[in-house]
């Protein structure tokens, strides 16, 4: 019965933020067009025509074409699919390897601890971008090499939050309790300890996903992302750089869709941590 | 503050050979043969194994290991393994580039963050407030590279005002200036945004604090207790955060010098994973570490500046 009433007071509380309520509106429709590229889109997305080249916004082209005359509007409803695979992907994937150590780590402590944090530690000191740029150069280009970059880069943070959390309750009496009755460690840990922490890491999961999706566009544009003629929003920007002169819509229109996408997974965070963290609440 | 400074100094040197460390081994763990990236696949195998030799990559890892940290710490870095140019000298044609504009950006991004945050915090649930945070939650979604595009459209396209690319002559202050200002701003206005809302909601609860309200209770003039009281306060995790987004400002200068294809350190980067030039990137990667771990020290001797409540020990 409080379980439910503490859940609608959640609910509540998450529905009067209005600006966290138009970034859920948002994600979950460019979640859905995404979903829905093939239906939604008017072209192939890697069909070339070259007499379609650099074609300003029209009924036809509703994004323009790019200089190989491709459908913009194509490409980066495509395109979204991509970010938000690897942007889910990859703190799913970030979010468990850093839970996993965060909570051995702070659950069994001492040098297993201090060996997991230093190392948690060298790792958060590398910008995200340059890890992730920096892993991907050792692996090779590639959808999965790229969530799993953009992962290893992630992990240390959640590492970090969990750790944090786990010493904070694991001296509860239920812990003692479970411990009393001869529970094995693995199961304190990932059956009752875990439960307790995630409300905290889901929001934080909310928020770096947005990052992840930042991270994949800008290793996108650097070149590192997906090898062409797939397409990503880091990539349609890249390719138009060139023509920031003759054709700008395709940068912009690139740089449109990362940052409304981006805007609307962290008014979506904002506003859960909001919730989670009273003091925060503006 | 003085034992406090050197212990902190002393705790940065283990980290920076823990990231030296880091950055051999994600290096070495390279897929592709340096030597094979050098001479093409059709190199035949004894030129292979001279060049091997030659790069000193026949011997074991840890004789590696330990030569690359004894020549980091004597300033030898080797040489590039593409052109064969000594990497202190690549480094150092372009390591003012790299570093004018992350200072330039943090200068830019703290000295109208701060006030415009402050600002928001005295004009709360005003229009300017809610105008204020939408920017600032902008500004923490968008990537560098699309603010530099919509600077280069902007000022150089459509008023062609300031140069859309290069970093301008080395020896000539002004055109570095001229060619650093689209680029600073680009990376200036995100550093901006992060540090505005950090300083609205910093300044938030110190208004809120007990000893605001017994300033102002016991009638001292609202400038006053905003001077003197509300804002050196407000402003100590304001710094604490300058640093730590300082590193993430120095990741994204990557992205910055390749939209403006400005010369730096990222460029660097960025040609070596090309190009495989391990030398180049292991040593790239080590400067940018280092900058990170002394901007974080910085960052922690200027926090126990300002706050001389914090114990040392």
């Amino acid at each position: 019965m409080k379980r439910e009433t503490t859940r609608r007071k959640i609910v509540r509380t998450f529905l009067k933020n209005r600006a966290a309520l138009v970034g859920l509106v948002g994600a979950v429709m460019i979640i859905a067009i995404s979903l829905m590229a093939t239906v939604l889109s008017p072209h192939d997305p890697i069909a070339q025509s070259m007499g379609n080249r650099l074609k300003s916004p029209s009924r036809t082209h509703l994004f323009g074409t790019d200089d190989y005359g491709r459908d913009l509007l194509s490409r980066i409803l495509y395109g979204s699919r991509l970010s938000l695979m690897v942007g889910v992907l990859s703190v799913g994937l970030g979010m468990a390897a850093g839970i996993f150590m965060g909570v051995v780590a702070g659950f069994k402590g001492g040098v297993l601890d201090n060996i997991i944090m230093r190392s948690v530690d060298i790792f958060m000191s590398f910008p995200t971008l340059l890890l992730g740029l920096i892993v991907l150069a050792v692996l090779g280009q590639g959808m999965f090499k790229l969530v799993i970059a953009i992962a290893i880069a992630i992990a240390p943070r959640f590492a970090r939050l969990s750790r944090g959390s786990v010493i904070s309750i694991k001296q509860n009496d239920y812990v003692d309790a479970a411990r009393t009755i001869g529970m094995s460690n693995a199961r304190i840990m990932f059956g009752h300890i875990l439960p307790n922490i995630i409300g905290d890491l889901l929001v934080m999961g909310t928020l770096w996903t947005a990052t992840a999706i930042r991270v994949e566009a800008s290793l996108s544009f650097i070149g590192l992302g997906m090898p062409p003629p797939d397409p990503t929003w880091g990539g349609i920007v890249k390719q138009g750089i060139e023509f920031l002169d003759s054709a700008p819509w395709i940068s912009l229109y690139g740089g449109l869709a990362i940052m409304i996408t981006v805007l609307c997974f962290n008014m979506v965070g904002d506003g859960l941590r909001d919730i989670i963290d009273p003091k925060l609440r503006s | 503050m003085f034992t406090y400074a050197i212990r902190r100094i002393l705790i940065a040197i283990p980290t920076l050979l823990a990231m030296l460390t880091l950055v051999f081994l994600l290096v070495r763990v390279i897929p592709s043969d340096p030597a094979i990236s050098v001479l093409g696949s059709y190199a035949t195998e004894e030129t292979i194994k001279a060049l091997r030799h030659e790069m000193g990559l026949d011997r074991p890892i840890y004789v590696q290991y330990f030569e690359f940290i004894w020549n980091f710490t004597h300033g030898d870095l080797g040489r590039s393994l593409v052109n064969k140019l000594p990497i202190v000298q690549l480094l150092s044609g372009v390591l003012p580039y790299t570093l004018e504009l992350a200072i330039s950006a943090i200068l830019i991004g703290s000295i109208l963050g701060i006030p415009l945050g402050v600002l928001l915090a005295l004009k709360r649930n005003s229009f300017w407030d809610y105008s204020g945070r939408i920017f600032s939650l902008v500004g923490l979604s968008v990537p560098a590279f699309v603010t530099g595009i919509v600077l280069i459209i902007l000022f150089s396209i459509k008023i062609n005002l300031l140069p859309v690319s290069g970093g301008g002559d080395l020896d000539d202050f002004g055109s570095r200036l001229h060619h650093l200002i689209l680029p600073a701003f680009s990376l200036g206005i995100i550093m901006m945004a992060y540090i505005t809302r950090i300083a609205r909601s910093s300044m938030l609860e110190v208004l809120g604090a007990d000893y605001v309200r017994t300033a102002t209770a016991k009638g001292l003039k609202n400038r006053k207790v905003i001077a003197k009281h509300a804002l050196k306060n407000a402003l100590i995790p304001v710094v604490s955060v300058i640093g730590t987004y300082s590193a993430l400002i120095i990741g994204s200068s990557v992205i910055t010098e390749i939209v403006f294809n400005r010369p730096g350190i990222g460029n660097l980067i960025v040609g070596a994973v090309q190009q495989r030039d391990y030398n180049v990137l292991q040593s790239s990667m080590t400067i940018y570490a280092s900058f990170v771990i002394l901007v974080n020290l910085l960052t922690d001797l200027s926090y126990g500046f300002l706050n001389p409540r914090i114990q040392y020990d």
